[in-house]
């Protein structure tokens, strides 16, 4: 029962973080300047290593012989476990600045918790992801008050990209049983301590970088149950085709 | 033509305790602190360093090349400014 938490709750973690490792990787190349580019590439390579560890965890608590990369790549997407914000499309720069803030601060809250998850595992994985994500935090942070403080052209894209993802945070903090029992044991954290500190993180930078906090009510939801907007068939497409047309290619 | 890009900030990386920053290139940026990231990003993602110094471009005085002989040349025939006649205790590092 434990371990089958686990898996679930694994797989949650890390799917995440491939998602929106793949998502920023799509900026390689096309980042406003040279600088900014290689900053975004090295953001992408932490989510993905931080992916890597989770899932061969996974794999190694799910018992069926399944490794890090069966798990990314062999399985379809409502078998994904990501949060529906990770797969949200890059949109315009303040748009990607504002889906990796929101993520960042929440990832940021929760890794922090993790690290004195009773898990070893789990924990050790957590304190050097905390290392990472301190320094992506401190980079979007930085980019929101440069673009919401910035001209009525950046404040107005970055207040778009905000109002459009603002329906996908809730879910961050929703929990069910799999959350219930491995709060239980001493393995995950309870949501509602992140969240708190994440409204109070948000708030500070919306305040400093003049932003306006949504109103909107309305929330999406349904990652925990492989329920995901339409994007992230098409990610996957993108990521999964050279594994799936050359299975166990090696180079 | 107008240089459309960001100021460029010369980038020094230091890295051991006790010895100094050196010198490793340059990046655009519109400030001190995104200076600082963006050396960070660019110079030391592979263990390269412990502390980045970030200095505007425009804020260094060079010599200038025509200089070359008066400045440097007259101590290459003076063996004797060079500490060449002292022994390097083994064990001592960077120097």
């Amino acid at each position: 029962m434990i371990q089958e938490a686990k898996f679930e709750y694994l797989l949650r973690l890390g799917d995440s973080s491939l998602v929106i490792g793949h998502r920023l990787s799509e900026w390689c190349g096309h980042g406003p300047i040279l600088e900014e580019d290689i900053a975004m590439i090295n953001i992408a390579l932490d989510f993905v290593g931080n992916a890597t560890s989770l899932l061969e965890y996974a794999g190694k608590i799910e018992g069926k012989g399944r490794n890090e990369d069966d798990l990314a790549f062999m399985r379809g997407e409502r078998e994904y476990r990501n949060l529906l914000i990770t797969e949200q499309p890059n949109g315009d720069f303040a748009n990607t600045i504002a889906r990796q803030f929101l993520f960042d601060t929440y990832m940021f809250f929760l890794y922090e918790e993790l690290k004195s998850s009773k898990d070893e595992t789990i924990a050790a994985i957590a304190v050097k992801t905390h290392k990472e994500i301190t320094y992506h935090l401190r980079h979007t942070s930085q980019w929101m008050l440069r673009l919401g403080d910035g001209t009525a052209e950046s404040h107005q894209r970055l207040q778009n990209g905000v109002n459009d993802l603002w329906m996908f945070t809730s879910e961050m903090f929703d929990m069910d049983e799999v959350d219930a029992i491995l709060i239980k044991e001493g393995i995950a954290p309870d949501l509602n301590k992140v969240k708190a500190s994440w409204e109070k993180q948000v708030k500070e930078v919306f305040a400093e970088a003049t932003l306006i906090l949504p109103e909107t009510k309305f929330k999406q939801k349904g990652s925990k149950e492989g329920k995901h907007s339409e994007h992230l068939g098409f990610l996957l497409a993108e990521m999964q085709y050279v594994h799936r047309s050359f299975p166990n290619a090696k180079w | 033509m107008e240089d459309s890009q960001w100021p460029v900030w010369e980038v020094f990386v230091q890295a051991n305790p006790g010895i100094s920053h050196k010198h490793v290139g340059n990046v655009h940026a519109v400030d001190a602190e995104m200076a600082i990231q963006n050396a960070r990003d660019v110079y030391t993602r592979r263990s390269e360093g412990i502390s980045i110094w970030v200095v505007p471009a425009n804020a260094i005085s060079a010599s200038s090349p025509e200089d070359q002989g008066a400045f440097f040349e007259p101590s290459n025939d003076k063996a004797y400014r060079h500490p060449t006649f002292y022994k390097i205790p083994e064990g001592v590092k960077y120097l």
